[in-house]
């Protein structure tokens, strides 16, 4: 347990993901099984058993500890896990006692799993007397089920994957057949065994993405050899149904990391009916019509999904591509003959909550910008909203993992865009601690008092490229007039402060924002130094776009 | 002036205190420029100027420039030199370990304090009654200054840095492992660690050769001078080299020591993707260690931490506690459930050595390289 504490310890600190990756691999190399495996299992969130509440965490502390210097202790630290782990009293041993090793990570996971609620408390505190300090924090953050660490699982995949130099897709498809303390795995990494073998029904598919295109690239590109679709403003998915050794169909929906959403979305599952594997995206359909990102947002991310949210939210699935047909792989074949698959496959299903993503008519480039400026009227009708511009296919394409420069393209719609003034910039992390490069910005708005004055509407952190990072950073180290603590305050008044000129994806109401409003995606697309502050844009603009977003 | 409270009146050895007319607060009593004895014309680590100052430590929270005479260990008296140049007092007087000194109606002695070389307890005896001034101080080993000396005594004013349950630093030389693991596993970074000029840095760098590591250690310009203190009283810190004028590449795999303010600064871009360490007491809560973006947290402190206070204050024998800068109404609290009198001192101007070290005015920036 301590070595895992170590590593959790690191990693809780480590800004940078390569140097993450490096951390991990380290401890996958020197930690035997099982214990690396459960270490796995634990970062991919693959353990199960039952969390402990912080109440009973709580109630074992006050019965060793004064409770007013637990109450000053537990305002200084403000986290309960890390309070009790640091101020947990030292064990008296009693006579005889021989002073057993710490715990390891198997034990305390394997305990766990058949553990009675009755003897939680009584197991908590011996392991919690055995432990040191690191060690206690992370076997609290463990047993709560709240390590927040920054490390998603697919992190952890792609570090077990360095272990033997494999390839982390590799990983991900045999994934869902894998249980911890994956011995099979560790063996075939480190060349001792033959590679595990998926008999997961639903395995994930690695994911094919797209460039971004720009002007210059069309030059050399030939309209014929593409086809194109619109860019649907949802989630991308993988829609997966296989039959169980029983023959039975099971059916799964990935994120396009591979992450397991199933349990997000059960209300998809049913219309999963025939085994194949869809690319698509997950978007909510009201009476036919595509609803905005917004809209979906209230759908992501939920643990329990009530029947009321499923009436309120349908779910829906837009299919573009089809990576597999009952037992057939069809991501080698070309794209266009994927497709004939596709869409044959979709009127076999003949589900009213999967839909063939249309293709976009064109002949030459021209055309096809004529259509993304004004997908209503080039047949996305009343759902031009959730367009966010188009995809362009190569016709002979196969379907690739990863990101492959050349077969796909993104070709997005103009961004919304705002002339802001700088309110607050902040350090970065890892590489750009030294550089002030998290921004807060502004916009003008009537103040209570009667002028005109700036109310953030928004942060911002990229964009900009390392010349204009210096430049920003130079700017606000000159131009500070006051600091709290990692955040400095920019001069910004109407003479005097930097323009940012920041792009973003769109626009919702926020309650939790003074303003009002949030952005989706901003980013410092221009630096104006050419423009007075008071030139920059007002709330009032803002809102108007807001409205003719969304219409409300 | 805050009054003790009447639960408050105890027998100090045997002599009620009051039947020879000297309480313990007409000996000591904090007063704007901090800690005053009246019956022998002396301040204790004050914060303004005044007319004679015992000073228990170098840290430029209790050492200040601008007092008549000043009463300070060799060390302190140098170290002061080093920060404040030759004209920092009317006149010094240095005092060694034990050796006791009579001011007015008290006598006066220095004990080690074992927090950086040359720290003292001043010892203050007024009649039968001893109160010690313990100044900053730690129980744990440190291989750079002497070991903390315990002082029986009827009062003893303590910090309260860590004043805590949940700060236990641990042992100082696992933390150097820690720093010494993560070299091995990134020897291509740099590892850059915040450390307090004056006794946290010099304490690193001898753990770190204490534990076997012998290649060259760098230094930032802010840590020579004190650094190179050091070495001339005698204490083995091997091969140290100044960072400046290293070339990117060369200082891959290498450990430099810099204030803790450098280590976010623009003078960081010099190394190859650096690890930033922090080496501090404060680096055992999460919040605050990642609060200043530390990558790579020491818990190595220059202070005592919750058991090391408590243990501290049980073996002085004393039967009030004065308690000062840093988290007393907890100790205070700790000690009352004791059944010791016990009362916070309210000092101003002393903070954690963090504040102590931004405030100093001896720690310019380095060669004009900390601003860009």
């Amino acid at each position: 347990m301590n070595r895992f504490a170590e590593l959790l310890d690191r990693l809780a600190y480590e800004p940078g993901r390569n140097n993450k990756i490096k951390l991990l691999v380290g401890y996958f190399r020197e930690t035997e099984d099982p214990d690396r495996g459960y270490a796995l299992a634990a970062l991919t969130g693959a353990l199960s058993f039952k969390h402990a509440k912080p109440g009973l965490i709580r109630d074992l502390i006050t019965e060793r500890a004064d409770p007013v210097l637990f109450s000053y202790s537990y305002d200084y630290v403000g986290d309960l896990s890390e309070t009790v782990a640091l101020m947990w009293p030292k064990a008296e041993l009693p006579p005889g006692h021989n002073n057993p090793p710490p715990p390891t990570l198997t034990d305390v996971v394997t305990t766990l799993r058949t553990l009675g609620k009755a003897e939680l408390p009584a197991q908590l505190a011996r392991w919690l007397d055995e432990l040191d300090e690191t060690g206690r924090w992370a076997l609290l953050k463990l047993v709560t089920g709240a390590m927040r660490i920054g490390i998603s699982a697919r992190l952890a995949k792609t570090a077990a994957a360095a272990l033997g130099d494999k390839d982390p897709h590799e990983i991900e498809l045999m994934w869902p057949g894998l249980s911890p303390p994956y011995l099979d795995l560790f063996a075939w990494l480190e060349g001792r065994g033959d590679k595990p073998v998926n008999s997961d029904p639903t395995p994930f598919r690695p994911v094919m993405l797209a460039h971004a295109i720009e002007d210059a690239d069309f030059a050399n590109l030939d309209a014929a050899d593409f086809s194109a679709e619109w860019k649907w403003d949802g989630i991308r998915v993988q829609a997966v149904a296989g039959r169980d050794a029983r023959g039975h169909i099971q059916a799964r929906l990935y994120s396009r990391t591979g992450e397991d959403i199933t349990g997000s979305f059960p209300d998809l599952v049913p219309s999963l009916h025939l085994p194949g594997a869809i690319d698509g995206e997950l978007l909510v359909l009201r009476d036919g019509r595509v609803q905005t990102f917004n809209v979906l947002q209230q759908r992501l991310n939920r643990k329990v999904v009530s029947p009321k949210l499923i009436k309120e939210f349908p779910i829906h699935l837009r299919a573009y591509d089809l990576l597999g047909d009952d037992e057939n792989d069809l991501r080698e074949l070309p794209f266009t003959e994927r497709r004939a698959h596709l869409e044959a496959f979709v009127a076999k299903l003949s589900d009213p909550r999967i839909d063939l993503s249309p293709t976009v008519p064109f002949a030459s480039w021209e055309q096809l910008a004529a259509a993304r400026a004004d997908p209503k009227s080039a047949g996305a009708g009343d759902d031009a909203d959730a367009v966010e511009g188009v995809m362009l296919k190569r016709r002979d394409a196969p379907y690739l993992p990863g990101r492959p420069k050349g077969p796909w393209w993104k070709w997005k719609r103009d961004p919304h865009i705002i002339d802001a003034v700088l309110m607050y910039a902040q350090r970065g992390h890892g590489k750009r601690s030294s550089y002030y490069s998290d921004y807060t910005f502004g916009v003008w708005t009537r103040g209570e008092a009667g002028g005109d004055e700036l109310v953030p509407v928004g942060k911002a952190y990229f964009g900009f490229t390392d010349e204009e990072l210096l430049q920003i950073d130079r700017f606000v180290r000159r131009n500070t007039t006051e600091k709290f603590g990692p955040v400095r305050h920019v001069v910004h008044e109407p003479d005097q402060g930097l323009v940012l000129e920041v792009a973003f994806e769109g626009l919702q109401r926020s309650p939790r924002h003074k303003s009002g409003v949030a952005m989706r995606f901003p980013r410092i697309s221009r630096l104006r130094w050419d423009k007075p502050p008071r030139e920059a844009d007002r709330l009032e603009t803002l809102e108007r776009m807001l409205i003719s977003m969304t219409g409300s | 002036m805050r009054r003790s409270s009447p639960r408050m009146t105890i027998r100090y050895r045997g002599i009620n205190a009051y039947m020879c007319g000297m309480r313990p607060q007409d000996i000591l009593m904090p007063v704007p420029a901090g800690l005053c004895c009246k019956p022998g014309g002396f301040h204790i680590d004050p914060v303004r100027p005044v007319e004679r100052a015992l000073i228990t430590h170098g840290h430029s929270d209790h050492a200040r420039p601008g007092h008549g005479a000043v009463l300070a260990t060799q060390e302190t008296l140098d170290m002061m030199r080093l920060r404040y140049g030759e004209n920092f007092a009317g006149s010094v007087q240095g005092v060694a370990y034990g050796e006791e000194i009579r001011l007015g109606d008290v006598t006066v002695s220095f004990h080690p304090a074992g927090h950086v070389l040359g720290s003292a307890q001043v010892s203050v005896t007024c009649k039968d009654t001893r109160i010690v001034a313990s100044g900053d101080y730690k129980d744990a080993r440190d291989p750079t200054c002497a070991p903390f000396e315990l002082v029986p005594c009827d009062v003893f004013i303590t910090e309260a840095t860590f004043g805590l349950p949940v700060f236990r630093h641990g042992d100082a030389a696992g933390e150097v492992n820690k720093l010494l693991a993560s070299a091995k596993l990134f020897p291509e970074r740099a590892h850059l660690v915040g450390a307090y000029s004056l006794g946290k840095a010099q304490r690193v760098i001898a753990l770190l050769r204490e534990a076997g590591y012998d290649a060259p250690i760098y230094l930032h310009g802010a840590m020579e001078k004190i650094t190179y203190y050091y070495q001339e009283r005698g204490i083995a810190l091997g091969e140290l080299r100044p960072v400046r004028g290293m070339k990117k590449a060369e200082l891959a795999g290498t450990i430099t020591l810099a204030p803790p303010s450098a280590t976010s600064d623009v003078w960081t871009r010099r190394f190859p993707d650096p690890v930033t360490a922090f080496a501090s007491g404060w680096m055992r809560v999460r919040a605050r260690a990642r609060q200043g973006g530390v990558e790579l947290p020491l818990v190595i402190s220059d202070h005592a931490d919750w058991d090391g206070l408590t243990a501290t204050i049980v073996a002085t024998g004393a039967g009030e506690i004065w308690v000062t800068h840093g988290q007393e109404d907890a100790l205070v609290h700790w000690c009352k459930t004791k059944g010791l009198a016990a009362r916070p001192l309210d000092l101003v101007g002393y903070g954690d050595e963090d504040e102590g070290e931004t405030a100093a005015t001896g720690d310019a920036p380095p060669d004009g390289e900390a601003k860009a």
